[in-house]
């Protein structure tokens, strides 16, 4: 049914139609509105799940954790600092193989103190095992959950998968979202979670113990193997989820007027929504400009990427994060996965923007694309700057 | 499409002002889009929120720097917020006051407008006398429905009630027709 929901609602609707057994947050803001939803709903009886109330996000992350080795359906949902908080436990989740959900409503990271949106937050856990999906709207938003819950408790995956909500932007936001129905649906696209290692007192397993030299090596290659495979499960989910609802945002990537494209805007997350609207005004223009959508940022889609973007001239990549003391991080990844594939002729120039909430707004694109398309390997350069501000001392 | 930015401080309803905005454009049949300025809320700061209506799905998510409509709920942030600052030619700006236009418009400085978009509406004397307390959302709600005819006051009402629970939601869905009525000429009681 289409309804008008803020995000963290549809959000939290989404994870009750999933049914998890075992729900523990520790409120920050934007992720606040969803664990309120979904502290409500337990209360009032709508959803069956135990609600732990805990005094961190490194207590959140272990409670789901723990609950998720005895084999349970779990969720939990942070940002920024938070994130940062729950990162030794999200390693863990990931080593120990956990198919644990989280929502992070991607919030910048202190200092200063920000609570406004980018992704430099789940960026910093990029390399920690976990599946990271970003969503582009909030129709994407509830549609990835269910489907997080899919990929990550495939037997052949098994690991944590965050789901990257734009804070703010997509949480606080009420738009149209057209929610499932039926539960019986979801069911049946989602089966009970069964999980073939479990914490049981009658059959008894030991995780995440000590891992000496003689075996932590291939532990970490079989880690490693599981989210690069992890790529056809999350390809099946998108098309299964589209089979079976209707609706399809992309699987890996998500290509949007690419056919005949000179040009092509790269981004992940809610920037895509005004960068299309930019782009259909320059293609009624008679631009040739398209936008190359990355939906699953761990595991990299290189193939699939590589395969978007080696017959276009300028990739122009638009990312809320920067990996300081390196620079952009999405366009070296781009730039690596050409180069590897020895594709020399794509000119990959990456722009951080947005950082802590500035608003990217229409200009800043069309300004970009005018500036990017002169320009030759820029990697993560500051757009968007207020020079008067530069001028004065912090 | 048409976007709405709505001024007010915290505390006044700005961002609740804004979704049920967005929600009664759904019941006629529109998409919407509703959202905070992302503010941290601090009870009397400045706030703002924002609104859009379409006939086909809204993807853009910037903020609104040309405003169709522009609603302030407080008459006295337009001494600090320049309030008129980017709106559309065609546009309005509503205010709740009852103060002089030609007083109001000295302090628009820079934001040149013309005198025909500003529309003072005394929101506060019809929330004070049907709600007997000084939140003017949902009357202003009412006057935006009947001044810029993009939303129909019977959604309006209707999405008011569904927020508000019965008792509260009947008074203030009645303060909104009152404010519809006003603004339609039929001033009655006022």
């Amino acid at each position: 049914m289409k309804k008008v929901l803020e995000g963290s609602m549809a959000i939290s609707d989404s994870i009750r139609m999933t049914e998890p057994k075992v729900i523990s947050a520790y409120p920050i803001t934007p992720q606040t509105h969803i664990v309120e939803h979904l502290s409500q709903m337990v209360a009032d009886g709508d959803l069956k799940a135990e609600y732990v109330m805990v005094e961190s996000e490194h207590s959140a992350a272990s409670v789901v954790l723990g609950a998720s080795a005895c084999g349970v359906r779990t969720y939990t949902a942070t940002a920024a600092q938070g994130l940062l908080y729950m990162e030794e436990v999200i390693y863990n989740i990931a080593g120990m193989r956990l198919p644990v959900v989280l929502t992070v409503a991607n919030r910048a990271v202190s200092a200063p103190i920000s609570i406004w949106n980018d992704m430099q937050d789940s960026m910093a856990l990029r390399d920690s095992g976990a599946i990271q999906l970003v969503a582009e709207n909030n129709q994407e938003a509830y549609d990835m959950h269910i489907q997080a819950y899919k990929i990550a408790e495939n037997p052949e995956v098994m690991l944590p998968v965050m789901v990257c909500v734009d804070g703010f932007v997509l949480t606080h936001t009420f738009e149209v979202v057209e929610t499932i129905d039926h539960i019986e649906k979801v069911r049946e696209y989602l089966p009970p979670l069964n999980m073939k290692y479990t914490l049981d007192i009658n059959n008894p397993f030991s995780f995440g113990t000590v891992g000496e030299p003689s075996v932590y090596l291939e532990t970490r290659f079989r880690l490693s193997n599981a989210i690069n495979n992890s790529k056809s499960i999350i390809v099946d989910a998108a098309n299964d989820y589209k089979e079976m609802f209707g609706k399809y945002e992309g699987a890996l990537i998500d290509t949007y007027k690419m056919d005949d494209a000179d040009t092509v805007i790269v981004a992940m997350g809610s920037v895509l929504g005004t960068i299309k609207d930019v782009v259909d005004e320059l293609r009624e223009a008679g631009k040739k400009i398209g936008v190359l959508k990355i939906r699953a940022f761990r595991p990299f889609p290189a193939d699939e990427i590589v395969n978007a973007l080696k017959n276009i001239k300028n990739a122009i990549v638009i990312e809320k994060a920067v990996s300081l003391g390196k620079g952009g991080i999405l366009s070296c990844e781009i730039r690596d996965a050409l180069y590897q594939r020895r594709i020399n002729s794509v000119n990959v120039n990456g722009y951080v923007m947005g950082l802590g909430g500035r608003d990217i707004t229409p200009k800043n694109i069309y300004d970009l694309i005018i500036k990017a398309e002169k320009e030759e390997d820029v990697d993560g350069e500051f757009f968007g700057l207020n020079n008067e501000l530069l001028n004065k001392v912090f | 499409m048409k976007e709405v930015r709505i001024h007010g401080r915290g505390g006044q309803g700005s961002v609740t002002m804004a979704s049920i905005l967005a929600l009664s454009f759904f019941d006629d049949g529109k998409y919407c889009q509703a959202f905070p300025s992302f503010g941290s809320e601090r009870t009397g700061a400045p706030v703002q929120a924002f609104a859009r209506v379409s006939d086909s799905p809204i993807r853009t998510r910037h903020q609104i720097y040309d405003p169709d409509y522009v609603v302030v709920q407080d008459v006295t942030l337009i001494t600090s917020v320049p309030v008129a600052k980017g709106l559309k030619d065609s546009g309005k700006l509503i205010i709740n006051t009852e103060t002089d236009l030609k007083e109001i418009i000295k302090n628009f400085g820079d934001n040149k407008i013309n005198e025909s978009s500003v529309i003072l509406f005394p929101a506060l004397k019809i929330a004070m006398k049907i709600l007997g307390k000084p939140i003017v959302n949902t009357t202003l709600l009412g006057a935006f429905s009947a001044i810029t005819g993009e939303v129909s006051i019977d959604s309006v009402k209707k999405e008011i009630e569904a927020r508000f629970g019965s008792k509260l939601g009947k008074i203030n869905a009645d303060a909104a027709q009152a404010a519809y009525d006003y603004i339609k000429g039929e001033k009655i009681g006022f």
